[in-house]
């Protein structure tokens, strides 16, 4: 008889074990989902996982992409994590990432054509306190009237579109497009443009900052004052208020901090690789950051390395829809499995397994 | 670190070889905005794609990825179709339009085939249908068929394409019926069935019993066969799965003799960029069946229409007609000219509410 014993603390070497063992599971359970939809699952698992980064004819080119797609990705788990840390659950990144998106490019093109080497850092700074001050409206609805942020920041993601269709149709709308949705691009502008840093890197501004955030993330959690309330909080609440931690600004900080990060990101995004403010600029990021921050189990350098990761499964998985004629849907189950079985193991790190008779105690 | 080494340690076990395959093959890419099982848009787009396969056998390899994102993630798609091999790459919705533009910069030697856009290049030819001449026989039925005199209209984005598609449709509506009133709703999706349905039911409720629509899915179908006495028209596709009612008739895409065309035209090396616009005549239009819901008579008129159009005898925008803020436009018996259709973005006169600023 098998039966699981709750561990005194969670074991860190399975908190480090559980990610590889997930993603190897789901290696398995997804090569028997392709052999049963008649594909050769060693080459679907390979086209995901290894043509990416090491294919003669595509690798010179994915593996830049892969730092443009996990960029925005690590930026919003980051500070995402951190409020998942204390259990302050902003589950409306997309929200955040939409508006920075949309302050950040309305700065940009309300100076257009400007050639200022200004335009851009304003840019930045519009983007990050768009996304800061949309977090602000579940940050201060919680503190003041004890509403519930999840249930808020994810429905303010459903205006943040609304607002996005109406800023891509009316004020931002390029009015050299045609009549077309959608505003100028940013890519023919280069002052307010957000490219490559280096040429066939991947690299732009919004990878700079992910990787400073992992930093940031990083210190603030180890060495500052702040991140040892955070993870206080999330660990004994009522410690937490003996040690002097004041839950109204921890809220707001991390409210505020995942939704600057969040801004950011599409502020870096519509400047960068996406190009232009347009109906369906968003796609998903702000929610597939979530799992990333799972994935990364809420730690900055695992937020890093699962950020790859699903950028990689993302890119492998366009190459094996079009290489191996595989079903879109295959490839989003694939990557659901992964969270599924993430969260699956994760018992692993909580409990200890024993086999045999439970014992009197 | 340690993550991706032992990544790349397993993705090395699984064993692996430079997989190159024979480029002696012509290889022709798609890129879908749907899934192909949408049953309307993708799903002839894909059906061009299947006709390829069969005319051409093991001389073509075609290759596709459905549900693609208009936007970054489309150039991503593209370049590494056209690092695949790809000879010929069909982009088939709107939004890729600058992307396949950008991508097509970096690769000269492939060919590129958007459909519904304006920009080309020496390797970019453009491609659509004249739609709203099959617009103007829906109109015709729908005017005919509607009690309350209001008739629902799905659109998707407030784009040339589709704002043409309205003004095709009441034209011919308001002719068979001077009474009826158009009511548009504007569901920022080429597919997304739970919004198709949402507007198809709020139309519904507004006293629509006929419902247009410029979005994929079957959704509207559904919620029209779920309230019983409200008209249909497949759009895309023929949709025949909801005949004979709720869909009295469609518009079907058809692209497979382009598509042949096109790719026949590469292996030839005779491929040239150009902008193909075609309508009913040449069949790139079809009008449905036309079901037994519908009377004779009105199936007749609606028939003759088709003919008319298809044979160039009437064209679908003829004066006298009006914008709907009273200027004039069109002079009696002037025809719309290609230019204006293509960046259309003003209603009729007669239709009420306003294109979305």
């Amino acid at each position: 008889m098998i039966r699981l014993e709750r561990r005194p603390a969670p074991s860190r070497a399975w908190t480090v074990a559980t990610p590889l063992l997930a993603v190897a599971l789901t290696m398995v359970a997804g090569g028997l989902l392709f052999a049963a939809l008649g594909k050769d699952p060693v080459a679907a698992i390979r086209t995901i996982f290894w043509d990416p980064l090491f294919n003669d004819q595509f690798a010179a080119y994915s593996r830049p992409q892969l730092l443009v797609k996990a960029g925005p990705l690590i930026l919003i788990a980051i500070g995402l994590s951190l409020g998942f840390r204390a259990n302050i659950w902003n589950i409306g990144a997309e929200g955040q990432y939409i508006i920075g998106a949309i302050c950040g490019a309305g700065v940009g093109l309300a100076f257009y054509p400007s050639e200022s080497w200004l335009v851009f850092p304003l840019m930045v700074i519009a983007g990050g306190l768009g996304g800061w001050a949309w977090a602000m409206i579940p940050a201060i609805l919680k503190t003041r009237f004890q509403t519930n942020e999840i249930l808020v920041s994810l429905l303010l993601v459903y205006v943040a579109e609304q607002i996005l269709a109406s800023m891509s149709l009316g004020l931002m709308r390029n009015p050299e497009g045609g009549g077309f949705p959608g505003s100028r691009n940013f890519q023919q502008y280069p002052a307010a443009s957000n490219p490559e840093l280096i040429a066939g890197t991947g690299m732009h501004w919004g990878v700079v900052a992910a990787f400073v955030a992992v930093i940031g993330a990083y210190v603030l959690l180890n060495r500052h004052m702040l991140g040892f309330h955070i993870r206080l909080t999330g660990q004994s609440p009522r410690a937490a208020r003996f040690a002097g931690v004041r839950p109204t600004r921890l809220v707001l900080f991390c409210l505020g901090a995942s939704g600057a990060l969040a801004g950011l990101a599409g502020l870096f995004e519509v400047s960068g690789p996406a190009g232009q403010i347009s109906i369906d600029f968003n796609q998903g990021y702000g929610f597939t950051a979530i799992i990333v921050a799972f994935l990364g189990r809420l730690h900055p350098v695992g937020i890093l390395l699962a950020g790859l990761l699903m950028a990689l499964t993302y890119i492998g998985g366009e190459l094996a829809q079009f290489m191996l004629g595989l079903p879109a849907a295959a490839i989003q189950l694939f990557q659901g499995m992964l969270l599924f079985f993430l969260l699956g193991v994760d018992v692993l790190s909580n409990f200890r397994i024993r086999l045999g008779r439970r014992e009197a105690a | 670190m340690k993550l991706t080494s032992i990544l790349a340690g397993a993705a090395l076990a699984l064993g692996l070889a430079g997989a190159a395959t024979a480029q002696d093959k012509t290889k022709v890419g798609f890129v879908f905005v749907g899934p192909i099982g949408d049953g309307g848009w993708t799903y002839e787009h894909n059906q061009g794609r299947l006709a390829v396969e069969e005319e051409f056998g093991d001389a073509v390899e075609t290759i596709y990825q459905e549900n693609v994102p208009e936007g970054a993630d489309a150039e991503r798609v593209l370049t590494q179709m056209a690092l695949s091999g790809a000879d010929l790459i069909f982009t088939t919705s709107f939004g890729y339009m600058d992307p396949t533009i950008n991508v097509a910069q970096k690769f000269p030697d492939v060919k590129f085939e958007h459909a519904t856009g304006y920009k080309r290049a020496d390797n970019v030819g453009t491609y659509s249908a004249r739609f709203y001449e099959g617009r103007a026989v829906q109109g015709h039925i729908a005017g005919k068929l509607t009690e309350s005199n209001i008739i629902g209209y799905i659109a998707s984005f407030p784009i040339p394409e589709v704002i043409r598609g309205i003004n095709s449709a009441y034209i011919h509506a308001k002719k068979a019926n001077p009474d009826v009133e158009f009511k548009v709703i504007w569901a920022y999706t080429w597919f997304d069935p739970a919004k198709e349905a949402d507007a198809a039911q709020a139309l519904i409720e507004q006293g629509a019993d006929v419902i247009l629509q410029h979005t994929d899915s079957t959704a509207p179908q559904a919620a029209a066969e779920k309230a019983g006495d409200v008209y249909t028209f497949g759009q895309a596709s023929d949709m025949a799965e909801y005949a004979p009612m709720p869909r009295v008739s469609s518009i079907i895409d058809n692209w497979a003799p382009y598509y042949i065309d096109r790719v026949q035209a590469v292996i030839d090396g005779t491929w040239e960029s150009d902008d193909t616009w075609d309508g009913i005549g040449p069949g790139m239009v079809g009008i449905g069946e036309i079901s037994s819901a519908v009377p004779e008579d009105v199936k007749a008129e609606a028939l003759a229409l088709k003919e008319a159009i298809a044979n160039g005898d009437y064209h679908p925008f003829t004066g006298p007609l009006n914008k709907q803020d009273g200027t004039a436009w069109l002079a009696e018996g002037e025809t719309a000219d290609d230019g204006t259709l293509l960046g259309m973005n003003f209603y009729v006169e007669g239709l009420t509410g306003s294109i979305p600023q």
